[in-house]
């Protein structure tokens, strides 16, 4: 749970989605809260100026008659509280305490000063919330001076109406406002990060053997990481040439010595007279050619690692390939009596490679085969063609023992049942990786003690 | 003891005299066998109009005893806002005191379907429903307007009566609105409606109208030759009687109608509220029933008639209603109706 966290929280994307969407949820709630605020206080307010329209309307009314004050109720005074809602209505005429004409109970709204303008308040009458309020209006009643207070209140039904329907509005345009800003924050995220993904493409398209420096348009704040970059590629590329002149000087600094030391010693070995010496130098002989052996291969492995990440192809054909190894390798075999039987099909079997890895890798597993085979045995090369290539190295040799658990491919890795013979453990190592370089593998079959036949499997174009 | 007994038998005699001190004209139980529930009725409708309603009504909900009270509408206004009588459904013809009823928190609210397939003008607060439609129309004789074209508009009624008025003296009938309700309603809307309603009043009243509290006696003394003409009859009234009255004519002024909305509503103090509901939701869909409508004489909403009678002005039921209700406004309307109509020679 907390690796998933984690990753969360390093993706740029999701992080930048999530705070835009959040500004968008902070500006859509603020949004509703306003719009609701200001509405209801219109509503409100509107309410409030019809009500004050109708209690002044009704306060022109007033009259005096014969020493007492006197109202005709206009008409569209209350009615046009009845024209927007249906709300219930109520109203009172007042003078002095004592009701003239309407509802005697209704509270007034709240006493003040003649003149001023009209007095609002909200409270209970009747069993519901009613929005009420006073307008006084000085009547001259014979010589005395009465003011007179009319109230009018509404309850709160069309303004609860209206408060609703304006939430609803409020809620639709704030949640579509949210779901709008949260895609186009997704939007503003891919193309804030789309020159990132261009850059990676960029170098993740390249070929193993490009390492020239990264010269995509990169917004400025991605030019520190690009300089970060080129100059890591330009290191790389140094320390590869140096390793690369490293190997050249190293095939020569070895092999050289190496076959003259083994030259004279096969000299000496001549001109020995004891057969304890005679032995002696055999040894040596022997410890040279293991060593010698060992540098040339670890020398082609370095080479075929190299060469992998360059992959030069070209095209050639792998029944001549074959039969070229084999040609090469006869004497070897010669030596130890062994008979090389060709069985390669007439005709050329195209295929598109590095001829050097190739025939490296062939001459490996020849190599091996002849090198594990006891004298005056038989190997058999033979080459097919069909969904993929086959080239194979069947032997009588001794096969590589079923205890060996590890794989005989892998690196310096030799069967436990060669300890006698000189090997470095890479040939099969090295046929192996050309294999896989060329999209294709290596197969082994064997029986410990019935021989072995290691196959180079290559795919047919 | 016996003070006692004499302060108790009067506490329960002031008791049982505050319950019943509203009028009752009539009272009539359509029992229901087996009985399952009970409607009590509080209505300004005649037995004659309302009896087909409240029978096709338990054909419909069987089980609904149905007890039916009939009393003025301001007896039923007595009853239900001062005494708070206990009914479940107050039927008014008076729109005003049933507004007031609403306005004033004494009624319950209600929706259905049914209530809501009601025009808007039919309802308020969905508290108080209309289901009839009854205009105030002009009921002439016919034997007096015989050979001669019967007024159109009050304008054409004004003149008619300037240009030869000796022959309409005395033979005017209209409603005394000092103690019809309904015709306190119908002049005050007229009054609202135009400004030709003083007029055709003082003129009336100058040819010594006579004054009914009922259309249905109106009705009967166009019908025996003693009035030219009755203003302001109710339609429904007079549509009810014209089948078996000879001699009579309705004549429906082009200018405006009053309409009047017979009104249903369930007080707060009602105690079956399930049949009453049932019963607004009945008398909601009547315009769907024209055989029980012919049958009570009680002309149903009708939306239709609203757009191809423009002339047609139903009483707008809301706060409106309730200026003329109002104590000074009527003492004032009164006096001047009165002087209009009581001119002393």
């Amino acid at each position: 749970m907390s690796g998933r966290g984690a990753a969360r929280s390093r993706s740029i994307r999701s992080r930048l989605v999530l705070q835009l969407a959040a500004v968008a949820a902070i500006l859509s709630l603020a949004f509703f809260l306003i719009v609701r605020v200001v509405a209801d206080r219109a509503a409100g307010e509107t309410q409030d100026n019809i009500l004050a329209a109708s209690a002044t309307a009704i306060a022109d009314a007033l009259y005096s008659v014969e020493g007492q004050v006197a109202l005709e109720l206009p008409y569209s005074a209350i009615s046009m509280l009845g024209t927007i809602s249906e709300d219930r209505v109520f109203y009172r005429v007042a003078a002095a305490g004592e009701t003239i004409t309407g509802y005697g109970d209704l509270p007034i709204a709240e006493p003040q000063r003649p003149g001023a303008g009209p007095a609002f308040s909200t409270y209970d009458y009747r069993g519901e919330a009613v929005r009420a309020v006073t307008v006084m209006r000085p009547v001259s009643v014979g010589a005395r001076r009465l003011d007179v207070a009319v109230t009018v209140a509404q309850t709160q039904l069309g303004l609860a109406a209206i408060s609703s329907r304006i939430t609803g509005i409020a809620t639709a345009i704030a949640v579509g406002f949210f779901l709008v800003a949260t895609a186009l924050s997704f939007w503003a995220a891919q193309s804030a990060l789309a020159p990132l993904d261009r850059l990676t493409q960029s170098v993740a398209r390249r070929g193993p053997n490009d390492l020239r420096d990264v010269v995509t348009d990169t917004p400025t704040e991605l030019v520190p990481l690009m300089g970060a970059l080129n100059k890591f590629i330009a290191r790389l590329r140094t320390s590869l040439s140096r390793s690369e002149d490293l190997i050249t000087e190293a095939a020569h600094r070895v092999r050289t010595p190496l076959a003259t030391v083994r030259a004279q010693a096969e000299v000496t070995h001549h001109r020995l007279q004891k057969p304890e010496h005679r032995k002696a130098m055999r040894e040596m002989i022997r410890a040279i050619d293991e060593s010698s052996r060992s540098a040339g291969q670890l020398l082609d492995h370095a080479m075929v690692t190299f060469r992998a990440d360059s992959q030069e192809r070209a095209d050639l054909d792998l029944a001549e390939l074959l039969r070229e190894t084999c040609e090469r390798l006869a004497p070897t075999a010669d030596l130890k009596d062994i008979d090389i039987v060709q069985d390669i099909p007439e005709g050329a079997m195209p295929f598109a490679g590095d001829r050097v890895l190739l025939q490296s890798a062939l001459h490996n597993i020849l190599d091996n085969a002849i090198k594990y085979s006891p004298p005056d045995t038989r190997i058999t090369a033979s080459a097919r063609a069909g969904a993929q290539f086959e080239l194979s190295i069947a032997d009588n040799g001794r096969g590589f023992s079923a205890s060996d658990h590890d794989d005989p491919t892998a690196r310096f890795s030799r069967g436990s049942n060669v300890a006698d013979i000189v090997g470095s453990g890479l040939g099969l190592t090295i046929a192996d990786e050309v294999a896989r370089n060329h999209g294709g593998a290596l197969r082994i079959v064997s029986e410990e003690g019935e021989g072995a036949c290691v196959s180079l499997l290559l795919p047919a174009a | 003891m016996r003070i006692a007994a004499i302060a108790g038998g009067l506490i329960f005699a002031l008791w049982s005299g505050a319950l019943l001190a509203f009028e009752v004209e009539d009272h009539k139980i359509y029992a229901a066998d087996p009985q399952t529930d009970l409607l009590r009725i509080i209505s300004t409708a005649d037995l004659d109009a309302f009896a087909p309603i409240i029978e096709a009504y338990q054909a419909a909900n069987p089980g609904v005893t149905v007890d039916y009270t009939i009393a003025s509408s301001t007896e039923l206004m007595a009853a239900l806002y001062d005494e708070r009588a206990a009914f479940d459904l107050a039927i008014s013809s008076a729109m005003d005191l049933q507004t007031k009823l609403a306005n004033d928190g004494l009624a319950q609210s209600y929706a259905s379907a049914a209530t809501g397939a009601l025009p808007d003008w039919a309802k308020w607060r969905d508290q108080v429903f209309g289901f009839t439609q009854e205009p105030a129309v002009l009921v002439i004789s016919q034997t007096f307007f015989a050979g001669t074209e019967p007024p159109r508009s009050r304008e054409a009624l004004i003149n008619l009566l300037r240009n030869d008025p000796e022959r309409f003296r005395g033979r005017i009938g209209t409603y005394d609105v000092r103690v019809s309700g309904l015709g306190y309603l119908f002049a005050t809307q007229d009054s609202r409606n135009s400004e030709s309603f003083w007029r055709l009043t003082e003129l009336m009243g100058g040819l010594d109208a006579q004054l009914y509290c009922c259309s249905g006696d109106m009705i009967s003394d166009v019908a025996g030759g003693r009035l030219a003409f009755a203003y302001n009859v109710l339609g429904s009234y007079a549509e009810s009687r014209i089948a078996d009255t000879a001699g009579i004519e309705i004549v429906e002024l082009e200018d405006f109608l009053s309409v009047m909305l017979r009104t249903a509503l369930i007080p707060n103090t009602a105690e079956n509220v399930e049949p009453a509901r049932a019963m607004i939701d009945f008398l909601a869909g009547l315009s769907a029933a024209p055989r029980l409508t012919a049958a009570s004489g009680l002309p149903p909403i009708d939306e239709e008639s609203l757009r191809e009678n423009n002339a047609l002005r139903p009483i707008r039921l809301g706060p409106g209603l309730l200026v003329f209700l109002d104590r000074l406004k009527r003492e004032t309307f009164l006096r001047s109706w009165t002087s209009a109509i009581e001119q002393s020679p």
